[in-house]
């Protein structure tokens, strides 16, 4: 095997780990997928090293390893999709590493995102649907939407341009406490409490919780600590700036 | 009545989860379907006089085989079934009512909230603990018997 092969073999395994990673697949998937395509492609004792901030791939017999950190975490998990179907393809000799190398890349950058508004409607609909089957009454339904949309609206803002992790959920719960108790006290809505329980779901960081018990699970302690502790402080920067709603407000 | 509002809305804010964490579009329905049996279970054994714990642990449990059940079906990752469709069960109720408690002063009736937090997230992790182990026994069955190594 000649050396630029190699290069590409490692570069494409460490190309998949990292989209998987930031996109929000779990350690288990991750490993799984950059091993199946080393062994397809010809490297037969890989061994990676994947945590929730960086990917380590190596290999003894080619004497090279690559590192590559995992800063930037975006929820896509159609990406995750894409970079499975692609190792799969490659796996059943479908398609070259050449190829699977540009299907990466393309999926890297051409992956389709919901459009911003799409999302807002969304995350009303979140709110006020959660709202009504966790016993809130009717009469909260549009301001529900309304709350739940802005409360996404700010965060998702606030992450995309002023790059800041916590504080943006502290933010947008805090916004989302106030409107629910001055739309209560001005007569405007009835149940504060399951107004504000409806409000924050869509802020809750469920890709957090669920890779952070399936990493445990499979034995990645450290990414599973590490997500579970990402989860901890969103709920509690959640219920910060609603506590803080509260104390100025109420 | 009842019944089939908790269907639809659970259905309906499956979905629109889905579309914030950017699900691919043909696993939309599936993922509503899931997120749907997933609460529908919980609902039923809660008001069957079923403890709390027990029923979110069968409503993950739920959750779990549909997600392995759709993931094998459509070939996709586990997960992009399990993450919207967990977002119904979790136990944002009890956590916002232990934080209102204990802004007011009552910090005793608000740990009695928080330990039900505790409880139901403890529960909605066994389920997906053993979901997680039909997984691996799915997987080494079909690794090593189905198609056995060379």
């Amino acid at each position: 095997m000649e050396e630029t092969d190699q290069l590409l073999i490692l570069r494409t395994c460490l190309i998949a780990g990292k989209i998987m990673m930031e996109s929000g697949s779990e350690v288990y998937r991750v490993e799984d997928t950059i091993k199946r395509i080393a062994k397809n492609a010809g490297i037969e004792d890989i061994e990676a090293y994947v945590t929730a901030t960086g990917v380590i791939i190596g290999s003894p017999t080619i004497k090279s390893s690559q590192i590559v950190q995992v800063t930037d975490q975006s929820i896509n998990l159609e990406k995750v999709a894409a970079v499975n179907r692609g190792s799969r393809l490659f796996a059943e000799g479908e398609i070259t590493l050449h190829e699977l190398y540009l299907l990466l890349k393309k999926a890297e950058n051409e992956t389709p995102d919901f459009p911003f508004w799409w999302k807002l409607i969304a995350s009303g609909f979140v709110s006020a649907t959660l709202m009504i089957i966790l016993d809130g009454v009717w009469f909260d339904f549009i301001q529900t939407f309304f709350i739940g949309m802005i409360g996404y609206g700010i965060r998702s803002i606030i992450k995309e341009k002023l790059h800041l992790n916590f504080l943006n959920d502290f933010l947008a719960a805090f916004v989302m406490g106030a409107a629910a108790i001055l739309m209560v006290r001005a007569g405007m809505a009835r149940d504060i409490n399951h107004i504000i329980i409806g409000a924050v779901m869509p802020l809750v960081p469920g890709l957090a919780i669920t890779n952070s018990f399936r990493d445990i699970f499979t034995g990645h302690l450290v990414s599973g600590m590490a997500r579970g502790i990402e989860a901890l402080f969103i709920a509690g920067s959640i219920g910060g700036g609603i506590a803080v709603a509260f104390n100025l407000f109420f | 009545m009842t019944i089939l509002i908790n269907m639809l809305f659970s259905f309906i804010s499956t979905v629109t989860f889905s579309v914030l964490t950017n699900i691919p579009r043909r696993a939309f329905i599936a993922s509503g379907i899931t997120g749907m049996v997933g609460w529908m279970t919980f609902w039923f054994c809660k008001n069957s006089g079923i403890s709390l714990g027990f029923a979110n642990f069968l409503g993950a449990f739920m959750i779990g085989m549909m997600s392995i059940f759709f993931s094998r079906k459509m070939r996709m990752p586990v997960t992009i079934f399990n993450i919207p469709s967990l977002v119904p069960l979790v136990p944002g109720g009890p956590a916002y009512m232990a934080l209102r408690q204990m802004i007011q002063g009552n910090v005793t009736s608000g740990l009695d909230n928080l330990i039900i937090v505790l409880i139901t997230s403890g529960a909605i992790a066994i389920g997906f603990m053993i979901t997680g182990l039909v997984e691996t026994i799915l997987r080494t069955l079909r690794q090593n018997i189905v198609r056995p190594r060379q």
